[in-house]
């Protein structure tokens, strides 16, 4: 009947029934920003910090801060670009394989495209070129897969299953599975550059997460995600447009994959369809850290950045501790289980207290 | 009747496949034998077994992709055992098996009681599962595996006109036995009923008194048990136990399920379904490869094969649901 409905129902303008439920929903948002959580997130860092910094040696240096700063970004884009499905009570397992591929065609546009001993403005007009290529290419994914999520009514995880497939193989279709490298060393440069001691990619980071922010807390379309997240039905009957909103949040998630993909091509100098496969677990891992909620509809920006940073310390304080990768990623999943075991207890304390 | 076959999943399946099996027929010499046939069959014996425990899951409203990493284990261990410590079969298999079942009530433990979205219980238990594996086993692969276990059991055999041994196997063997399993507890047992209630709406479900705990520890505890069946079947095949041989089938194994009508939304799917999935990915694999297209295509087969056959079921079913609203007052007047 809804879905009848929405389609028979005449297109309303969005602005004027948003602003309403924003402020009935201002309280609500109010508490969700959870100091308490936050400053729990916060406390949990700088007693990783100190520790750390007590039991290895070359913990508490300059050198430590620097390369946390250089490799936080790419997870941290990649976080961003799970965050909004994840609120939007959805899921993209294709954010690695959207910006691999994504890479991959800058890799290859900058490659053939530069002409040898080209000047340095041919080579920045080739990198502007080749970067708005793999900016159309993000948008045309995040378009497919929010419209095939918002109007067949599949749901997040098999579409997201399928688009991952199909990225991927194409991907490795086209490569055969090779790395593509010979990128013109002024995109290196500029993306490995530091600006007063802080590396350009962690200010891109900065950037894109002020980005989100403010989209989520202060447009009427980030609203509209937390809605659909918490209660989608509710929320059609809102005569907000479901699906607008859909392609909307899976249209963002893939823009942010674009972002990561340009600071991985700067970081590894060269595109695979096999690179960053990780970082999926991580992704999720940080959202829920971070107080994401993983049914929708819950989550800050500031926390997942939060729960990014106490990664990035236990993954340099692992890596400084001489630990084996697949030790690692062991960790992952225990450290994520153990926090949704905590939390899952933690409510169930509150539900019985006063 | 035929207003049912035309609605039903499993006809429009079984046509797919009827129409690229002619296909293939003509173009590909090779395609239509019953030795191709067979051989396709026992090559996606374990896939098929891993498809129909993940159905159950499916059908029960969950989803869990850690099966391969369970698989892998459990194959491991059963193949540590007898390798290493030289035990029997009545021992190794047995443990193998359990070890499948404990890895799956891990995962419903998760689920059920700390109430973790599957997706993101299972990403996290597969990750686990199989980041151990690798570091306690270092990698290395077991390859002395005792004769009881890779021995070839052939249960018929014959030849046929071109003179092409035909073998029905042990793998193709248990897939049928496997199969017929499930289907008898899907559709003749209390459980399965409970476990398509379940799937359809869990709290009705739970409100005319099923307990969906046990219905949990059910699903994901046979899944595991189908799993460490499907890696024990898998090495002997291959007559070796490679820790991460296993990891990676969870999109094929998953598409053949989606195929079949399994839904994620859960409470749908039947087995004949699961089944005739398989045998459409094995066809179009088989089909691909004797066309001479790269393997690495297939790849792009399965994502195109789970967007597609989801976004017809889906967009089917909502069709119906409508046509019927529409009907109902009509009736009511």
């Amino acid at each position: 009947m809804h879905a009848a409905a929405s389609r028979r129902r005449p297109p309303v303008t969005e602005r004027a029934p948003v602003r309403g439920i924003d402020a009935g929903l201002a309280p609500l948002l109010a508490r969700l920003r959870m100091p308490g959580g936050l400053a729990g997130l916060a406390g949990l860092l700088a007693a990783l910090v100190v520790v750390f910094g007590a039991a290895v040696p070359d913990f508490a240096s300059g050198g430590t801060l620097q390369s946390v700063m250089f490799q936080m970004p790419e997870l941290g884009l990649l976080s961003l670009a799970m965050l909004l499905p994840l609120i939007s009570g959805g899921l993209n397992l294709a954010i690695i394989a959207t910006a691999n591929q994504a890479a991959l065609l800058m890799a290859w546009l900058m490659r053939s495209w530069t002409p040898a001993g080209a000047s340095g403005g041919t080579v920045a007009l080739v990198i502007v070129a080749a970067m708005l290529a793999g900016l159309l290419l993000c948008v045309v994914i995040g378009l497919l897969t929010g419209a095939l999520v918002a109007y067949t009514g599949v749901h997040p995880i098999l579409v997201t299953l399928g688009t991952r497939s199909l990225l991927d193989g194409v991907s490795i279709f086209l490569t055969r599975g090779t790395i593509i490298s010979g990128l013109p060393h002024q995109y290196a440069a500029v993306g490995n550059a530091v600006v007063l001691g802080v590396p350009v990619p962690f200010l891109v980071l900065i950037a894109a997460a002020l980005a989100c922010g403010l989209l989520l807390r202060r447009t009427a379309f980030g609203v509209a995600v937390f809605m659909v997240g918490s209660n989608i039905e509710a929320t059609r009957y809102s005569a907000i447009d479901v699906r607008r909103v859909l392609v909307g949040v899976y249209l963002a998630s893939s823009v942010l994959c674009f972002v990561a993909a340009c600071l991985m091509l700067a970081r590894f100098n060269s595109a695979s369809a096999e690179y960053a496969q990780s970082y999926l677990l991580i992704t999720i891992l940080a959202a829920v850290l971070g107080g994401v909620d993983p049914f929708g509809g819950f989550g800050t920006v500031w926390g997942l950045m939060l729960a990014l940073a106490i990664l990035q310390v236990l993954a340099s304080g692992s890596n400084l501790l001489g630990m084996s990768d697949y030790l690692k990623l062991a960790i992952w999943g225990l450290v994520l289980i153990g926090v949704m075991a905590a939390q899952t207890l933690a409510q169930r304390m509150k539900r019985r207290g006063p | 009747m035929p207003e049912r076959l035309r609605r039903s999943h499993e006809a429009w399946l079984l046509a797919v496949i009827l129409v690229l099996g002619a296909v293939l027929a003509a173009i590909a010499p090779g395609f239509l034998t019953p030795g191709n046939f067979v051989d396709l069959i026992e090559t996606y014996s374990v896939q098929g077994i891993l498809a129909l425990g993940l159905f159950v899951v499916l059908v029960s409203g969950g989803i869990d992709i850690s099966f391969a990493a369970t698989a892998s284990v459990a194959q491991y261990l059963a193949a540590w055992l007898a390798a290493r410590l030289h035990m029997p079969g009545i021992v190794c298999i047995p443990a193998g098996l359990l070890a499948g079942v404990a890895l799956g009530a891990i995962n419903a433990t998760l689920i059920h009681f700390v109430r973790v979205t599957s997706i993101i219980a299972t990403i996290a238990t597969m990750s686990v599962y199989f980041a151990l594996l690798m570091y306690f086993t270092g990698g290395k692969l077991i390859s002395d595996l005792p004769d009881w276990w890779t021995d070839r059991i052939v249960f018929v055999q014959w030849q046929n006109a071109e003179g092409d041994l035909v073998r029905i196997t042990l793998p193709i063997v248990m897939l049928v036995v496997a199969a017929l399993f499930t289907w008898l507890m899907m559709t003749r047992s209390t459980a399965g009923r409970q476990l398509y209630a379940m799937g359809g709406n869990p709290e009705s479900a739970r409100r005319v008194g099923v307990a969906i705990g046990r219905l949990h520890y059910l699903a994901y505890g046979f899944l595991g048990f189908m799993a460490a069946l499907g890696g024990i079947i898998q090495a002997h095949r291959v007559g070796e136990s490679v820790p991460n041989a296993m990891y990676g089938s969870e999109l094929t194994v998953l598409s053949a399920a989606v195929l079949g009508g399994a839904s994620l939304s859960g409470g749908v799917g039947s087995v004949p379904g699961v089944l005739l999935g398989i045998v459409l990915l094995a066809i179009l694999q088989n089909g691909l490869n004797l066309l001479g297209v790269s393997p690495y295509f297939f790849q792009i087969v399965i994502g195109l094969v789970i967007l597609i056959s989801t976004s017809f079921t889906m967009l089917a079913t909502r069709g119906r649901h409508a046509r019927r609203r529409v009907a109902a007052p009509a009736a009511g007047d």
